[in-house]
């Protein structure tokens, strides 16, 4: 019976952990370094995109995704752009150097959002310049694949201006882009504190709460409890380092953000 | 090792308890003391957010009127009006300790609004002098302006959030029970009320300015 419950209850607690990553709702979802929910990029604009985009991760580990999606349902640009950019968390945690070109064909407005920590080398008034004088026009013919590629070569210009700066981004970001293994780090580190303390708790909270039931043994919860017996053949040893906690998967697989946020930095235009 | 030595055969029985115990103790620390002051100091550093995006923007002004004024001196009560609005604006500072306070935050909130409907009017005007537009300093400063501009409806939409976290620690359970026995002193912050950008309707001026 109390088996049961205890396993329940695990249960319980187990599924609330995982909860928040089950709401992830209304944004669009973050399939690759282009997300062209508009459908106005051809296919072979958004390969060399794609290409250009993860070359210039693996030098400077700035982070720049394009997307585009069709309407945005009233909502101004900027404070959507914003919620975007930080729901995919683009930029590495620790440099917060993302940056996000939004384009909105049928509201034609576009927003290049950038991350906290690439303010200082990627301004709004280069931002503006980039959107008035690359997409602007461009968009105005039509030309939605050529607006996108300039842009996206001129962002990548302005943020090689520096580029002693741009190395020592990429030197700091090259080992263990550990953001994705976060998660998998926390569980380790809290099962290896939940077996200390809770060694702990059983040797201290029978003796308080439990019934005694003779020297050093302790009924409490349905279960004995004898903590001061000594044994040498305890089995909390070993075990798990066997597990994968290696560093570095995210390179592998689909694209995913670093943890990088942003403070509403960039700017926008219309056309 | 400690572990070692308190886990003895028996107590494989007895496993299941053990981790739920162990999974309950440290959810018990997590959900109890920490809470009250961490959600005080994201709020605080919420709001520093929130002076720091003001301040930029009031540093941004003196350049911003020098231009205009370069171009359009003969609107002057334009300028005056930003003048005296970035006065009054950075006269009112609210620290970290008087967040307590609504009338202090709501003073605060009134002079910044005032100095936004003042610059947008200073930039509507602006509209009428090709010149000025063309002029690189000046897109260059509207340029950082709307950037600013928008960098502190996010600093107040994060503070909004943030205190509304705090504020909901002081008054929820359990973290209540640490508020009544412990942080008696703590009180729930003030939030802003309305969105400035909802709060005043775009202001136009038909005829009493003509441009040029």
């Amino acid at each position: 019976m109390p088996r049961n419950a205890s396993l329940t209850f695990l249960a319980v607690i187990l599924s609330f952990l995982f909860l928040p990553l089950a709401i992830a709702a209304d944004l669009p979802v973050l399939t690759g370094r282009v997300v062209d929910n508009a459908g106005i990029l051809d296919a072979a604009t958004k390969a060399a995109l794609t290409r250009k985009l993860a070359d210039f991760e693996t030098k400077g580990s700035d982070q720049i995704v394009v997307a585009t999606i069709p309407s945005l349902d009233g909502e101004e640009i900027e404070p959507y752009a914003n919620r975007l950019f930080r729901f995919w968390k683009l930029g590495q945690a620790k440099e917060n150097n993302g940056v996000l070109l939004l384009v909105a064909p049928n509201d034609r407005k576009m927003r290049i959002e950038v991350g906290y920590g690439l303010e200082g080398t990627l301004t709004d008034l280069h931002t503006k310049l980039i959107i008035e004088n690359d997409m602007v026009p461009a968009f105005r013919a039509g030309d939605f694949s050529g607006g996108i590629s300039k842009a996206v070569d001129d962002m990548v210009m302005v943020l090689e201006g520096n580029p002693e700066e741009l190395e020592a981004r990429g030197e700091r970001n090259q080992q263990a882009p550990f953001e994705s293994d976060d998660l998998f780090f926390a569980v380790f580190i809290s099962i290896w504190a939940i077996i200390f303390f809770g060694s702990i708790a059983v040797s201290v909270l029978p003796p308080i709460f439990g019934q005694k039931l003779g020297p050093g043994r302790y009924r409490w919860l349905g279960m004995t409890f004898e903590p001061s017996r000594r044994s040498s053949r305890g089995g909390w040893s070993s075990g798990s380092s066997s597990g994968g906690w290696s560093s570095g998967s995210s390179s592998g697989g689909g694209f995913s953000g670093g943890g990088g946020s942003s403070g509403g930095g960039g700017s926008s235009g219309s056309w | 090792m400690f572990a070692q030595r308190l886990a003895s055969p028996s107590t494989f029985r007895t496993l299941p308890a053990f981790l739920m115990m162990a999974i309950v103790l440290p959810l018990l620390a997590g959900c109890g003391y920490n809470t009250i002051p961490t959600a005080e100091e994201n709020a605080r550093a919420a709001w520093s957010e929130v002076l720091n995006q003001y301040q930029r923007r009031a540093d941004l002004i003196p350049n911003l009127v020098e231009t205009v004024k370069g171009y359009a001196s003969h609107e002057k009560d334009t300028l005056d009006a930003v003048v005296e609005a970035r006065a009054k604006a950075t006269q009112i500072t609210v620290t970290p300790e008087t967040l307590k306070d609504p009338e202090a935050l709501k003073k605060f909130q009134d002079a910044q609004a005032g100095l936004t409907s003042a610059l947008s009017r200073l930039i509507a005007v602006s509209e009428a002098y090709p010149d000025l537009k063309a002029n690189q300093n000046f897109l260059a400063l509207q340029a950082q302006l709307e950037g600013t501009e928008n960098r502190i409806a996010v600093s107040r939409r994060d503070y909004i959030q943030a205190v509304r976290d705090y504020n909901l620690t002081l008054r929820t359970f359990p973290s209540v029970l640490w508020a009544t026995f412990w942080f008696r002193g703590n009180e729930p912050f003030a939030n802003f009320t309305v969105a400035e950008d909802k709060m005043q309707p775009p202001k136009v001026d038909f005829g009493t300015k003509q441009g040029g």
